[in-house]
């Protein structure tokens, strides 16, 4: 089936097997890998996107749900060729190690930043509590999360 | 395999009446991981998501229905926390952010699982669940609706179209038992509420709810009544043992909070 998607403000199209997740087609159809495949069941967060605005996991999305709604990956947040503040504040803060799980808190914590753009530390650990780092960097998350919050 | 993606709840209860087979797809956070690992391959998928019908909560004679695509998150911040407290506080406890972006109440019945985080509070209130097809609507009490590990009473041509509840306005709360505080399915899960009587329902500890009525006079004797209406299991989340003595210890506490 063909499916017409808005990622990151331009539409797309892709031809999609009916059961296959919105993540699969963003990646191997669509030319958008930044969301990462681990889990592939909304256990990990690090296929996080914005489905018309809200965050949800896109390996639980069937691609065919997303057909003529808008999705935003993690490609969309820099602007101009210049990093997302939050991306920007997770690489001042080295809250990257091995990087698979980065994107995923980057959109989770966009999505924080704009509900709530000064969160308590319970705000940040429940916003992000979808997401798993298994290089264990929570602290300097944190450190990216307070960090952007600050600067906005 | 087929996506139908009806836009009105005629032509979804016309295409489940056309295709009983086909598995309703809402929040798609059970469904999905079925057919990410290939544990399911239906012939039809039944896309729900446009279907506006089911969306959001309305207020009748007193009465709430809460339409089955109504998600957790929309549970958990709007004004039916005040309303439904329990199910707010269960809906809290469900997956991540993302999974209560997406989960609903509707899934989660259909779902039946043991350990369906909804079912507790819903059964303490009373709640009745709204099966509708082309043949008609019909309302079945939550208790009755689930019929064992994952079974409902649903007919083939059936969807759940909402819940209904009369909030009792009493106090009334949820706990539950993990390993910590996000992504858990429930070890054992509890719903207590205190008003002429006290009610309780236990979650992931019998393959059907179970609701224990009692005169408040029994508050002592109470948290033993709940355990000994469990029938937990052994399996990986905990033993049979374990979720018996966990069952008395969250109904004590539970009390505690709903008599102060």
């Amino acid at each position: 089936m063909r499916i017409t998607v808005r990622i990151n403000g331009e539409e797309h199209q892709a031809d999609c097997w009916e059961g296959e997740s919105l993540l699969f087609a963003l990646r191997e159809k669509l030319g958008f890998p930044g969301s990462k495949n681990a889990c592939e069941q909304g256990e990990c967060g690090s296929c996080s996107v914005l489905l018309d605005g809200t965050l949800v996991c896109a390996c639980l999305v069937l691609a065919a749900q997303a057909d003529g709604h808008d999705v935003t990956t993690v490609e969309g947040l820099a602007e101009d060729g210049d990093l997302h503040p939050v991306q920007q504040a997770f690489v001042d803060a080295g809250a990257v190690q091995c990087g698979f799980c980065t994107p995923g808190l980057v959109v989770a914590t966009t999505d924080l930043l704009r509900r709530s753009p000064h969160p308590t530390d319970d705000e940040i650990r429940e916003a992000l509590s979808g997401n798993l780092c298994r290089c264990t960097g929570y602290a300097k998350i944190f450190d990216a999360v307070r960090a952007a919050a600050a600067r906005a | 395999m087929d996506v139908l993606t009806p836009t009105t709840l005629d032509e979804a209860l016309r295409l489940k009446a056309e295709h009983p087979d086909a598995v309703p797809i809402q929040g798609g956070t059970d469904v999905m991981v079925a057919l990410n690992f290939d544990r399911e391959r239906p012939a039809v998928v039944l896309n729900l998501n446009e279907v506006r019908e089911l969306r959001g909560f309305s207020r009748e004679n007193g009465s709430l229905r809460l339409g089955s695509a109504l998600t957790f998150a929309e549970i958990e911040h709007g004004e039916l926390r005040d309303i439904v407290p329990a199910l707010a506080e269960a809906s809290r406890t469900v997956g991540s952010p993302q999974i209560r972006n997406r989960g609903t109440v509707g899934g989660n019945l259909g779902m039946a699982s043991p350990a369906g985080d909804a079912i507790p509070p819903l059964v303490v209130e009373g709640a009745e669940v709204e099966c509708a097809s082309v043949r008609g609507t019909r309302r079945v009490p939550l208790l009755e609706f689930v019929t064992g590990v994952k079974r409902n009473a649903l007919e083939q041509d059936e969807l759940i179209t909402a819940v209904w509840v009369t909030p009792s306005g009493v106090p009334q709360t949820f706990m539950k038992v993990g390993p910590r505080n996000a992504m858990v399915i429930a070890v054992v899960s509890l719903a207590v509420s205190a008003g002429d009587q006290l009610r309780a329902s236990i979650g992931s500890a019998s393959p059907r709810p179970v609701l224990v009525v009692a005169p408040r006079d029994d508050a002592a004797t109470f948290a033993e009544r709940v355990a000994g209406a469990a029938s937990p299991i052994d399996d990986v989340r905990g033993t049979e043992r374990y979720r018996r003595h966990a069952i008395r210890v969250l109904a004590e506490r539970a009390l505690k909070r709903v008599l102060a």
